[in-house]
């Protein structure tokens, strides 16, 4: 029997952890920084023989999702890994894996897209994605990274659901990060998981079966493209009930999102991944000096839980979002979507973005209170001046 | 599933049966037609190794005609006829 333990993690040794515990029976291989330590710490794993997971190692990300496609609709608990351009890379093979209802899951490490070039973190990739059908699940440490990848095998292999899911955590801010983390037991976990029980696999020669056919002009198209929203809607409820479970082998509990001193705020931050965490610490320095600040920190991005987030943030005066992402040409994708769920209620909190961290621009404490500032200043006026704004923009001069 | 329908969707649209394809017919697609001189023919079935439909129809090692539910006249046996004998027409 292993033992629940408590160790010193990067973000990426927590996740390939959880992968080894999980044993899928195939994992795609391609490195991109600043996933690469996830594949790598499994291929240790697999090459010390504690795992029966077959490393396949493909020659792109392109390549590492149709491999992932192919082995999960023969019938095999297939996962992957990756990070930015290697996500974007993937982009048509995402639509396709959630199209035929293939429950894989991937892990990915948020990371800003070129050009210019930058490894660091931002969001854009996995916003990017936002439209593929794949749920996602938002990891602020690595602790969460490890639970969220053990939750995800049970969220896209249920009959309800049956669709893929994206696990993210912040790159190189978490990824590589050292933080505390409680690892499950081995064999709890590998109850908790079980084994997918596939629906109509390739492999079942005895019952063949077609995938991936034609369905044009005369055909069923827009249906099947309806059917996949109710699974994401239906997902709502799995990822509830997968969390009440998750509950009793951790003693860590999950919802769609974590309220901070929300109950008897004014004003709020929403706010995806690790940035939470240095709002959290600001937060409890306002609330030290009797300023009713709170905090929203989402973990499912999709499906987007628009009815308990009205619930949540509707008596608040003004809400932030903060946004790793820039729409260009537009605003914040969490923003929009927060701001127009918000619209429908009669009397409602006046609600603005800001960009932050793009291409892993540090999220300072300063940055926090600027923004709680700009809150209060909203909440005791109950006019906005700025609608839009950036955090931690330097002063520069922009030759045209 | 024998009773199944295409209006009977699964998830992910898989279809529960095998060779689907063979209820498709892909002949509408054509705009140029094989013409194959059956008299010139020296059957040495470059044509049907050829054809990416497996339009050729052939019977004991002979090749008999084109299945025209399925060819979508792409042509390939035409150009592939070392003795000239299939040409490419309208319908």
């Amino acid at each position: 029997m292993s033992k629940k333990r408590i160790v010193a993690t990067t973000g990426n040794g927590a996740v390939a952890e959880a992968m080894r515990q999980i044993n899928p029976d195939i994992l795609s291989i391609y490195p991109i920084t600043p996933q690469t330590a996830i594949v790598e710490g499994f291929s240790k794993f697999a090459a010390n023989g504690l795992v029966d997971t077959e490393c396949v190692t493909v020659e792109s990300e392109h390549s590492s999702m149709s491999n992932c496609i192919g082995a999960s609709a023969a019938g095999a608990r297939v996962m992957t890994a990756t990070s930015s351009q290697g996500l974007a890379l993937m982009h048509e093979m995402l639509y396709i894996a959630s199209g035929m209802r293939l429950p894989i899951a991937m892990f990915n490490v948020n990371r800003a897209l070129s050009a210019p070039i930058n490894i660091h973190c931002d969001h854009s990739d996995s916003m990017g994605a936002r439209d593929t059908s794949w749920i996602q699940l938002y990891s602020e440490d690595a602790q969460e990274a490890y639970d969220n990848t053990i939750q995800a095998i049970r969220i896209a292999e249920n009959r309800k659901v049956l669709l893929p899911v994206m696990v993210n955590m912040d790159g190189f801010i978490i990824s590589h990060g050292i933080q505390k983390a409680e690892f499950i037991e081995d064999e709890k976990v590998k109850n908790f998981v079980g084994e997918r029980e596939p629906f109509m696999p390739l492999l079942d020669i005895d019952n063949p079966v077609t995938y991936g056919p034609f369905d044009g002009l005369g055909g069923f198209f827009m249906e099947h493209k309806k059917n996949q929203a109710d699974a994401m809607e239906r997902a709502k409820s799995v990822i509830l009930e997968v969390a009440d479970e998750f509950a009793k082998i951790s003693g860590r509990k999950y919802g769609f999102f974590e309220e901070y001193m929300l109950d008897d705020a004014e004003v709020a931050i929403v706010t995806l991944n690790s940035s939470a965490g240095t709002t959290r610490h600001v937060v409890d320095e306002l609330r030290a000096k009797g300023v009713p600040v709170g905090l929203l920190k989402l973990r499912v991005f999709r499906p987007f839980p628009a009815e308990e987030l009205v619930n949540a943030l509707k008596h608040l005066k003004a809400v932030a979002v903060l946004d790793r992402a820039l729409s260009f040409g537009s605003v914040g994708p969490l923003f929009s979507e927060v701001k127009a769920t918000l619209f429908d209620l009669e009397v409602r909190p006046k609600v603005i973005n800001f960009i932050y961290g793009l291409g892993g621009r540090e999220y300072t404490l300063q940055d926090a209170k600027r923004a709680f500032d700009v809150l209060m200043d909203v909440a005791k006026t109950g006019k906005v001046k700025k609608t839009f704004d950036y955090l931690g923009l330097k002063e520069v001069e922009v030759l045209t | 599933m024998k009773d199944w329908q295409a209006n009977k969707l699964m998830p992910g649209a898989i279809i529960p049966k095998s060779g689907t394809a063979r209820e498709y017919k892909t002949g509408g697609w054509r705009s140029k037609a094989p013409k194959w001189n059956e008299e010139k023919c020296k059957q040495c079935l470059i044509c049907w190794i050829s054809c990416p439909e497996g339009a050729i129809l052939v019977k004991d090692g002979k090749v008999r005609g084109i299945d025209m539910d399925y060819c979508k006249g792409c042509g390939i046996c035409a150009t592939e006829c070392p003795f000239d004998v299939i040409k490419m027409v309208e319908g």
